[in-house]
């Protein structure tokens, strides 16, 4: 069973700037796979090449087997895309814009209505079927790509930023949405900024900076290497002088509130009962910042 | 893609393309049949009726043949460098460039749009024409095959403009500097055997004058240079677009970075 992705050596130069030096991974089929990194870090342009928007420098990219430059056609039908940028028609109507897509593809009017329909409907936007674009909320907008990338049933869908600007409840739906799609078999390759949306979603993950690949795995592996947690603990009552536990980092941030930070060694038990002991209560305990994101922000930051 | 599949997508660019210049018939339909109107009054009727016959024909006679012909051409162009330009300004022309569309269906689709304004307005202009002058054709065949390759020309030739094009600006500057002269003096409003001998000359360098003597031709049966050889000049030119505009399409060039 080939991968539903191949990616081996690509290169991508804009003039001088060297976007990609030559990145290399590969997402197995049935995956929903993120690739991560920083503004700038070359993830639209990764997309770009794979999707037929952006020519490569050279190296080379597969989907399920097929070259995208040698067997081109057969490569674009396995692939739906949901670009960063929107990039539809604002002229056009929702209806128009989704079955015209799937005319591209070779899809007759008489196939597409049916299903342009079900995913309308599915997405939330059955009510705006005959809206012109230009009229659609950012939310809206996002969903509509999304449906526009489906028409055609592709094996391999790949999301550029699409909860961007998306409010919490549709963002929800999406998830749902893609979640669902992925369990039905369609490989997923995400891109996004909200660290806990690919740590709930993903099952692999690469991450890219500066045009290289930093770390390309598990999402499971990636979480264990976190070797140590922040927490934040607020007290009930304030607090006059935190005296230092033994074998663990406490630090006073203001009178109501203590950062801790565990190693994966540690436990929570002692230190708790240790601050019981200085007549601390505590009130509530969050984490500092998401697990991914502690991690991402150290492999990202020199 | 299989033969029906690309049929499909053509025929998907071509509905999208006759919906456009439907929708904003007052910018793409109206505008011709007014100036050819006022064209038609001021150089038909007042000037017209003071200047000697021309090959046998009424002033206005001959120039309708003229009128039509450049309302054609600048329809055609300008349907298809300001819509494919525009797919390019809101990156809609990606819908295209990810599916599997070839190239070629792409060309075809996007200039028979073109052509299909084209020659509705060849349709209104000659209706509009019937006000003011009885129709008389000498050889219907030579009318539509020229009126036809000369759209299919012309929305060749404003896709590869579209296709460089940055920015607006940019699809301007070829109708206003290198289009319109090439009308004007490619001999709509007069025969060049008006013309001093060495500009006569000149005037053979002009494709738009074969273009607009064989349509002329169709009309009237006479002709300032051989319709043969505007044929076929026509065809290679259609050719030597086409290849281009398949390249630059299939490369990319202007679509991608
Ligand atoms: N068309 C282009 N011309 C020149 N440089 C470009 C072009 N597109 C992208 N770049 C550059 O390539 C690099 C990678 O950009 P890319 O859009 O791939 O980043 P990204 O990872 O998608 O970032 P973001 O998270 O902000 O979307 C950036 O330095 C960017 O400025
Ligand atoms: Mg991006």
């Amino acid at each position: 069973m080939p991968n539903a992705l191949n990616i081996s050596q690509l290169k991508k130069s804009y003039g001088s700037l060297e976007a990609l030096k030559g990145i290399s991974f590969c997402v197995q089929q049935g995956d929903f796979f993120a690739l991560l990194g920083p503004n700038g870090a070359g993830k639209s342009t990764t997309i770009g090449i794979i999707s037929s928007l952006v020519n490569k420098s050279s190296g080379s990219v597969e989907i399920f087997g097929y070259d995208i430059q040698r067997q081109k056609n057969i490569a674009k039908k396995h692939i739906g895309l949901v670009p960063q940028e929107f990039n539809f028609s604002i002229f056009e109507q929702v209806m128009q814009i989704v079955v015209n897509q799937a005319g591209y593809y070779g899809i007759p009017r008489k196939v597409a209505v049916p299903r342009a329909e079900e995913l309308l409907n599915k997405l939330g936007l059955w009510e705006k079927r005959s809206s012109v674009a230009r009229t659609l909320s950012g939310g809206m907008k996002r969903k509509l790509m999304i449906v526009r990338a489906l028409l055609h049933n592709p094996q391999l869908l790949i999301l550029d930023e699409p909860t961007a600007g998306v409010d919490v409840e549709t963002r929800r739906e999406m998830w749902d949405f893609l979640t669902q799609l992925n369990t039905q078999g369609t490989t997923i390759i995400l891109t996004t900024h909200y660290l806990e949306e690919a740590e709930q979603l993903c099952k692999n993950i690469a991450i890219i900076d500066h045009g290289e690949i930093i770390q390309n795995t598990s999402m499971k592996k990636l979480l264990a290497q976190l070797d140590h947690e922040s927490f934040i603990i607020d007290t009930r009552d304030e607090i006059n002088e935190l005296q230092e536990v033994e074998g663990y980092s406490l630090q006073k941030i203001d009178n109501n509130t203590i950062r801790l930070d565990l190693h994966k060694d540690q436990n929570l038990n002692n230190v708790i009962a240790k601050l019981s002991e200085q007549d601390i209560q505590i009130k509530s305990m969050r984490n500092k910042a998401n697990r991914l994101e502690e991690l991402f922000i150290r492999l990202t930051k020199k | 893609m299989n033969a029906h599949e690309q049929f499909i997508a053509f025929y998907t660019i071509l509905r999208k393309e006759i919906a456009r210049f439907m929708r904003i018939w007052t910018q793409t339909l109206l505008p011709a049949v007014i100036s050819i109107t006022l064209y038609f009054i001021i150089f038909g009727a007042f000037i017209g009726s003071q200047i000697k016959p021309i090959k046998g024909f009424s002033y206005m006679q001959f120039v309708v043949p003229g009128f039509i012909m450049m309302a054609v051409i600048q329809n055609t162009y300008g349907n298809v460098v300001s819509s494919f330009f525009g797919t390019k300004f809101q990156k809609s022309v990606e819908e295209l460039l990810v599916s599997p569309t070839p190239s070629y269906v792409i060309i075809l689709g996007y200039c028979c749009g073109g052509m299909l304004r084209g020659l509705l307005i060849a349709f209104l202009v000659t209706a509009t024409s019937l006000i003011f002058e009885p129709l008389t054709i000498f050889h219907p065949l030579t009318t539509v095959v020229f009126v036809i390759l000369t759209a299919f020309l012309f929305s060749l030739i404003g896709l590869t403009n579209a296709i460089f094009a940055q920015k607006f600006d940019d699809i301007n500057i070829i109708p206003t500097f290198v289009l319109t002269p090439l009308i004007y003096l490619g001999g709509v409003f007069y025969s060049i055997e008006l013309l001093p001998n060495f500009w006569q000359k000149v005037s053979l360098f002009n494709p738009v004058l074969y273009m607009v003597n064989g349509f002329r031709y169709g009309f009237l049966g006479v002709s300032d240079i051989e319709v043969w050889f505007a044929l076929t000049m026509l065809v290679v030119f259609i050719v030597i677009f086409f290849v281009i505009n398949l390249i630059f399409i299939t490369r990319g060039v202007g679509l991608k970075s």
